[in-house]
């Protein structure tokens, strides 16, 4: 493609992906948050595979880990596995239509789900809230949006799907 | 080319994907082990958190721009009501202070006679909560004061209500508190009406703290206000940890589990209180008298929490007694000394 791309997309999506995850929600709401940096990570890795990988997502994780001071490894573990399997599902997921592609991301998010609380068990820690389950219905509906906007920004022109 | 790209055999390039998954895998799960068992990750986490404080302040803005702006736009009917309200708080407030100071002398003047050692004043510190969230299964607080604010790893944080955690890490500009109600924290504490030790666990839930093996034999009933006991030297006895709201026998069948709803708020607020000093003396124990105690009523609250409220009310009088816009200024001055008798 010979169009320039703007460079300055990837970081800025992360970093306030990061500070997204710290912002202050009303107790009874925060298990809502969805996972934002799953979703700008699974952007980047279905639309730039040659600079986002595995070793790129897990150390976003890593850096997630500090940022929000949980469990050190466990978001680079979960955004590994949500890498690894975008990957693999890479080719096909490109040429979904928007509807199917947020429904595939809403299952990835949902398993993501299901290792951070598999995580959690085999350690003994608590327990996400029953409301946590609905995140990943949140991050589905915010994917189209999402990557709208990345796309709009990265290639400073509105992409027809 | 066909038009549907299935699932191939397996090609060297996947092959080398799954091993660099595996690769990945196990070294979050080593990091995710050594991190659960504490140590030396740990410690060095906790250094390379320095680098993400930028992060933490500017996730604070928003909630500080919120507060300035709840603080400047108030109507003219809120600033009446929440004057009208403050200024009776204030009365009620003052004439507290008033009552504790004779207290208080009373308790000096007593403790004089007794030759007892003198018990220094309580020391603490206004500190502002940074408004951001952590991981929402453990319970800890960012405080927006840090090393150059003289913050300490374990100082305790208090709040008008009671405990609320102590100070488990501590950088140049932040501090994190770990609270009571993390699961991964436990507190000496002893019920106020006889004195009976117990430890209450935090249970990952605001809005309830766990103590195990109650005997049965004990005189713990629902109801019963619970305080630090002193033990363990970490938290200053006498502070107001909360109030017995069940009690349930155990799988055993042997102990009681009783559930506290802590005295703390810790959900509200924007400012906390770390304690610089605290009396050495533990004020809560085995006291054999306490039971024979003619009137257990208010005056029997203990000399700590009795030094305490003044500290916190003329915290609160002080906010009071400034209009809303210089309210903000006045919470962002970092120390309040508490006013020695």
């Amino acid at each position: 493609m010979s169009r320039e791309r703007a460079a300055w997309v990837l970081p800025v999506s992360l970093l306030v992906a990061l500070v997204l995850a710290l912002l202050p929600m009303p107790a009874s709401l925060a298990p809502l948050r969805p996972y934002f940096l799953g979703l700008a990570v699974a952007y980047w890795v279905l639309e730039e595979p040659d600079k986002v990988g595995l070793g790129f997502a897990f150390s976003m994780g890593l850096l997630a880990d500090l940022v929000v001071g949980g469990l050190f490894g466990e978001q680079a573990l979960r955004l590994t596995i949500l890498a690894f399997i975008l990957q693999r599902f890479r080719a096909r997921l490109r040429f979904f239509p928007m509807s199917q592609q947020a429904l595939a991301i809403g299952a990835l998010l949902f398993n993501d789900r299901i290792v951070a609380s598999a995580v959690h068990v085999a350690l003994g820690e608590p327990a996400f809230p029953l409301l946590a389950w609905v995140s990943p219905v949140i991050g589905m509906l915010l994917w189209a949006p999402m990557f709208l906007l990345f796309d709009t920004l990265r290639l400073r022109t509105w992409r027809h799907r | 080319m066909p038009a549907y790209a299935g699932p191939a055999a397996a090609r060297p390039g996947d092959i080398a994907g799954t091993l660099k998954l595996l690769a990945y895998l196990g070294l979050a799960c080593v990091l995710i082990v050594l991190d659960h068992r504490g140590g030396w990750l740990t410690r060095g986490r906790e250094q390379a958190q320095v680098f993400v404080q930028p992060l933490w302040a500017v996730a604070g803005w928003p909630g500080k721009v919120v507060d300035s702006i709840s603080d400047d736009a108030g109507t003219r009917s809120s600033l009446i009501a929440e004057n009208r309200r403050l200024r009776n708080a204030l009365l009620v407030s003052g004439a507290r202070i008033a009552r504790l100071q004779a207290a208080t002398a009373d308790n000096e003047r007593m403790r004089g006679l007794l030759g007892a050692v003198e018990r220094g004043g309580l020391d603490v510190q206004l500190a502002p909560v940074l408004d951001i969230d952590l991981d929402p299964t453990r319970q800890r607080l960012v405080l927006d004061a840090g090393a150059g604010d003289g913050v300490r790893v374990g100082q305790v944080v208090i709040d008008a209500g009671g405990v609320v955690g102590q100070i488990i890490s501590v950088n140049a500009m932040h501090a994190t508190a770990l609270l009571l109600t993390d699961p991964d924290h436990a507190l000496p504490v002893a019920v106020l009406r006889n004195g009976v030790r117990l430890v209450a666990y935090g249970t990952g839930r605001t809005d309830r703290l766990t103590l195990a093996s109650i005997p049965l034999s004990s005189d713990v009933k629902v109801g019963d206000v619970v305080v630090t006991s002193g033990l363990g030297e970490r938290f200053p006895a006498g502070f107001p940890v909360g109030t017995i709201s069940a009690l349930r026998p155990d799988e055993s069948r042997a102990f009681l589990v009783g559930d506290v709803k802590p005295a703390a708020q810790f959900d509200r607020g924007r400012d906390v209180l770390l304690l610089r000093s605290a009396p050495q003396r533990p004020v809560i124990g085995p006291a054999p008298d306490t039971t024979s105690a003619l009137a257990p009523s208010v005056s029997v609250a203990p000399p700590a929490s009795v030094r305490t409220t003044p500290a916190v009310k003329t915290a609160a009088a002080t906010t009071a007694a400034t209009p809303p816009a210089a309210a903000t200024t006045t919470a962002r001055a970092p120390r309040i000394e508490a006013p020695r008798p």
